[in-house]
């Protein structure tokens, strides 16, 4: 038996025509804190109700602590799972709430009656007891749907978008509770969203899904500095992504040459990048230096050749100060050029640049990474 | 001014300019007139008048006729079967339609609809034709009777018909549709996530059923027993015609007073008897549930620690053990092949709702085959009526053709029927604006008035109405059957159209007022053509009510021109003949008919909005 707590292997499931789920293998370790993340449609809460067990998969295997489930009912399970909207009963007070998962395991009552009151305290709304859902806050009802969840200490926690109906400071503010209590209880979490920032801060691992199977499974890391795909490198964080051809592969770096004429150097972490390739470049935004005139040679000659990737010119189209960035929008002067964008932080000196001005751009290899097709 | 919270918290935008004083007194005053007007003159000058009858006759006031009625055992007989019958009809709807609503409420779109099709189908075919069937269905020479006769259980007819249980069959087959009808808005409400979650917090399906998803729609049960047993405690056509002498029911004693003893302050009496056990229900109703859930708010809102924490314990309690109690059935019974492997086990989690299926369509069978029935006997050559029919023939649907009578009848509902639908939309249409739209102060009041055609027994309306227009002399005219009928029509008008303005996004209104658009031209130009389709199905809602009214109609339709259920009660209760199957079935098409348009327009604004 493996330490995983959840391994789902060959798990598929269709709807008539549609795949929603491609045949998937997933492994998630014991108190690992897993996000499925995607657009919508791109299979990952099909995949949370198949591991909760509310739809039946086509074909695969599921198991939880080693015990095959696949086809379980959910009671059978030994999961919990927070719902979108919650789901809490709305004809019973928080406490009894709190205590259904408890009486359905015919807990007794003394026990049952002291864990209430330690789930209760661990959200920190104790005096909510005997309230009933509807009287309580967005938030507030979202610390019970955890509780409720806790309480019982189920080997695996799905959670569905359960910050989704939030404002974002309380969606701030829950995400560092659902830190904590993971922290404290190791408990192992399966958590669905579609919002990337949310999946960066909480995750220990990120599983992003894209029409019905994995784009990509790594840290968050992984997936922002070393993308596989273009929709990786799309979907996680901004990105300028630039046609270009490697012209020659050494080690971990290439060298490129993109439209124009341009040359440049990359990362390449995907091994089938080799000579002759067409890539995507991409470059993060806040990695794009922006030079008000020519690159001086200072700034070159100061860093080593292998360690400047490259430069281009482009026009400045607009500035945006979006708060502590300053987003630049570039176009390149070469024909059928994508429009670029460059960001750094918002500061005096980026008041200088006017609408239309040529800029001189310039990137360091470390920061640019070459993505086959 | 901030009147708007109660009805729609934070959406709306901020008031406009506030209108002259004059206007805003004005605006819900023309808006509630005509309601109010009708009302007041159609129903509670009537029935007060038949109420106070009964406590004044010539000679000043009088307590004599309440004496009479509880000097003789008979009529405090009569109230005690009206509410044994109500009962126990209450009893088998709701437990009958539950499984019927819980069915079609867990449906996908397309399937439910076609489930509520065959509830709809009953629902709006009239009491009269079903009740006709089980006449034929349960008569010495009727279709059980053959069948058993056939198959050799019995060698000789049993008498089914003119007992206590066929009364309740007819009454529990008339009414299951309503209690079908209430329990699914309740139902339909219900969070389907809720059993899920259940679920994923341990529960078994017994436990889900009867911890969770029983306890959320026991709001929608409460409703349905109150519209069943209202509707019961005032019903005359399924007692008279499948009841013997000892199922006569409360409100046949009003109609042989009125009819026969012509003794009004009697009849009255009774009718304040009636009236007082419904109002009584309403209040026990209200204490226990609120009767704010009837119309249409919604129904887990209610504070239930009001009840005491003691029933609150023992209902846990309870409901705990039949939720073992069911799992452990199902424990034993199907689900041990799930062990068996992972393709059968699939087929395992239908089989429970296969047994929901089966016994939701053997309910369904109940409630449409009795009507049906009457097809192949309309076109019986032989005249008796009997199973199985004798060859084909269409001389039952020639001589409703060659018969004045039919034909006269079937002419006057339709206009009364039409000129209802106009009347109560002209009159409701603009209540229902006011009782959504705007948040005037005691509006709960206001809608308590509109809906009490509904509360009030139909038969007192009716006693009341006949006498009201035997003074000003307009018996036997259209136009005071459409009166009448729009009396009883236009609450309902109300209900659909505040529902269809609730779903309305007002903002849209707003958009064109913005746009320079002045109040007429907003009306016409953006909410009628958007409301256009819920307009026409509150129409058909008064016309099949108009359509199908016997009971205002028995009293106020005059002697010779009666309208079509008029006629079709004096024809079943002198002599049954295939006449009436032939007229039941062309009733019968006419009313899927209808079920269809309405359906089709509902569609339609589905796909506009």
């Amino acid at each position: 038996m493996s330490a995983s707590t959840l391994n789902i292997s060959g798990l598929c499931k269709r709807y008539g025509d549609f795949v929603a789920l491609a045949p998937t293998d997933l492994d998630v370790a014991q108190g690992e804190f897993l996000t499925l993340l995607g657009p919508s449609g791109s299979g990952k809460t099909t995949l949370l109700s198949l591991i909760a067990g509310l739809a039946q998969p086509d074909d695969g295997q599921i198991r939880i602590n080693g015990a095959d489930v696949t086809y379980g009912a959910s009671y059978e399970r030994d999961i919990g799972m927070v719902f979108q909207n919650y789901a809490l009963f709305p004809h019973m007070t928080v406490a009894e709430n709190i205590a259904f998962p408890l009486q359905m395991r015919k807990t007794n009552a003394k026990t049952l009656r002291d864990k209430v009151v330690q789930a209760l305290e661990m959200v920190h709304l104790p005096h909510v007891a005997g309230r009933y859902p509807r009287e309580l806050s967005g938030g507030q009802q979202q610390r019970i749907a955890l509780a409720r969840c806790m309480v019982y200490r189920p080997s695996i926690i799905l959670m569905d978008e359960p910050l989704g109906a939030l404002d974002k400071k309380l969606r701030d503010q829950m995400q560092l509770e659902i830190k904590r209590i993971h922290r404290e209880l190791g408990t192992t979490i399966v958590y669905v969203t579609h919002d990337q920032e949310e999946a960066m801060t909480m995750s220990d691992r990120i599983c992003l899904m894209n029409a019905g199977s994995i784009a990509q499974l790594g840290t968050p890391a992984d997936l922002y500095f070393r993308p596989n795909s273009v929709f990786v490198a799309d979907f996680l964080g901004e990105s300028n992504l630039l046609d270009a051809v490697v012209t020659e592969r050494d080690g971990d770096q290439v060298q490129i040459s993109m439209q124009g004429g341009a040359t440049g150097r990359a990362m390449a972490y995907d091994s089938v990048i080799g000579n002759g390739r067409s890539v995507k470049l991409m470059l993060r935004p806040q990695n794009i230096q922006v030079h008000n005139g020519a690159v001086a040679d200072a700034a070159t000659g100061s860093v080593a050749h292998s360690v400047s990737g490259g430069t281009l010119s482009a026009k400045l189209t607009d500035i945006m100060v979006t708060g502590s960035m300053t987003k630049l929008y570039l176009q390149s002067q070469v024909p059928d050029a994508a429009p670029l964008v460059a960001a750094f932080p918002t500061n005096q000196l980026g008041r200088q640049y006017q609408i239309g001005q040529m800029l001189e751009l310039s990137w360091l290899t470390a920061d640019a990474v070459a993505i086959a097709g | 001014m901030d009147h708007t919270t109660l009805t729609e918290p934070a959406t709306r935008p901020a008031p406009a300019p506030r209108p002259p004083t004059w206007r805003k007194w004005l605006s819900p005053g023309a808006k509630s007139a005509p309601i109010v007007v009708l009302l007041l003159v159609m129903l509670i000058y009537p029935v007060g008048q038949l109420l106070l009858l009964s406590v004044h006759n010539d000679s000043g006031f009088t307590l004599i006729e309440y004496r009479r009625l509880f000097a003789s055992p008979v009529y405090v007989d009569v109230l005690l079967i009206t509410l044994k019958i109500s009962l126990w009809t209450t009893f088998f709807s709701v437990l009958t339609g539950y499984p019927i609503a819980y069915l079609i409420s867990s449906l996908t779109r397309e399937r439910k609809n076609r489930l509520l099709f065959w509830v709809l189908l009953s629902f709006w075919t009239s009491f009269l034709v079903r009740t006709f069937a089980w006449v034929v269905l349960l008569g010495r020479h009727g279709v059980i009777n053959q069948l058993l006769l056939e198959l050799g259980i019995i060698d000789q007819p049993l008498s089914l018909l003119y007992n206590l249980p066929s009364v309740i069959v007819g009454m529990v087959h008339a009414l299951m549709p309503l209690a079908v009808l209430t329990m699914l808005s309740v139902m339909e409400n219900i969070d389907r996530r809720l059993p899920s979650a259940a679920a994923t917090l341990g529960a078994r399906p017994g436990m889900v059923f009867w911890k969770v998803y029983f306890p959320l729609s026991l709001p929608g049960v409460a409703a349905g027993a109150l519209m069943v047993f209202v509707t019961a405690i005032g019903f005359f056509i399924t007692p008279t015609l499948l009841g013997g002498r000892h199922q006569t029911m409360i409100t046949q004693l009003i109609i042989d007073q009125v009819m026969q003893a012509l003794n009004w302050g009697f009849a009255g009496a009774i009718s304040v008897l009636l009236l007082a056990v419904v109002l009584l229900v309403f209040l026990i109703y209200d204490r226990m549930v609120g009767l704010s859930t009837m119309a249409g708010g919604s129904s887990a809102q209610r504070d239930s620690r009001k009840s005491g924490a003691w029933s609150r314990k023992l209902g846990a309690v309870v409901l705990s053990a039949l939720g073992n109690a069911t799992d452990a059935v199902i424990g034993v019974l199907p689900k041990r092949r799930k062990r068996a492997g992972k393709r059968t086990s699939k087929r395992g989690e239908n089989r429970e709702s296969l047994t929901l299926r089966v016994v939701v369509i053997l309910l369904l069978v109940f409630l449409s085959a009795p009507a049906f029935l009457m097809i192949p006997l309309s076109f019986d050559a032989a005249s008796g009526l009997t199973w199985p029919p004798h060859g084909f023939s269409l001389r039952w649907y020639q001589q409703i053709l060659d018969s004045p009578l039919w034909m006269q009848a079937i002419t006057r509902s339709m206009l009364v029927g039409v000129g209802t639908g106009i009347l109560s939309m002209l009159i409701g249409t603009p209540a229902a604006f006011l009782l959504a739209r705007s948040g005037m102060r005691g509006k709960a009041a206001m809608l308590a008035f509109v809906l009490a055609p509904i509360v009030v027994p139909r038969m007192i309306i009716a006693v009341g109405v006949f006498y009201f227009f035997a003074k000003i002399g307009l018996i036997g005219s259209s136009f005071g059957l459409m009166l009448g009928h729009t009396v009883v029509a236009v609450p309902y008008v109300v209900i659909t159209m505040m529902a269809v303005l609730r779903n309305y996004d007002t903002r849209l209104d707003l958009a064109a007022h913005s746009m320079g658009a002045r109040p007429w031209a907003t009306l016409r130009r953006i909410t009628f053509p958007i409301l256009g389709a819920g307009l026409m199905s509150s129409f058909l809602f008064a016309f099949a009510t108009s359509f199908d009214e016997l009971t205002i109609a028995l009293f106020s339709s005059g002697g010779l021109s009666t309208t079509l259920p008029k006629q079709f009660w004096d024809e079943i209760t002198m002599q049954i003949s295939p006449v009436i199957a032939a007229v039941s079935t062309c009733l019968f098409v006419f009313v899927t008919l209808l079920i269809w348009i309405a359906d089709r327009l509902r569609r339609r604004s589905l796909a506009t909005t």
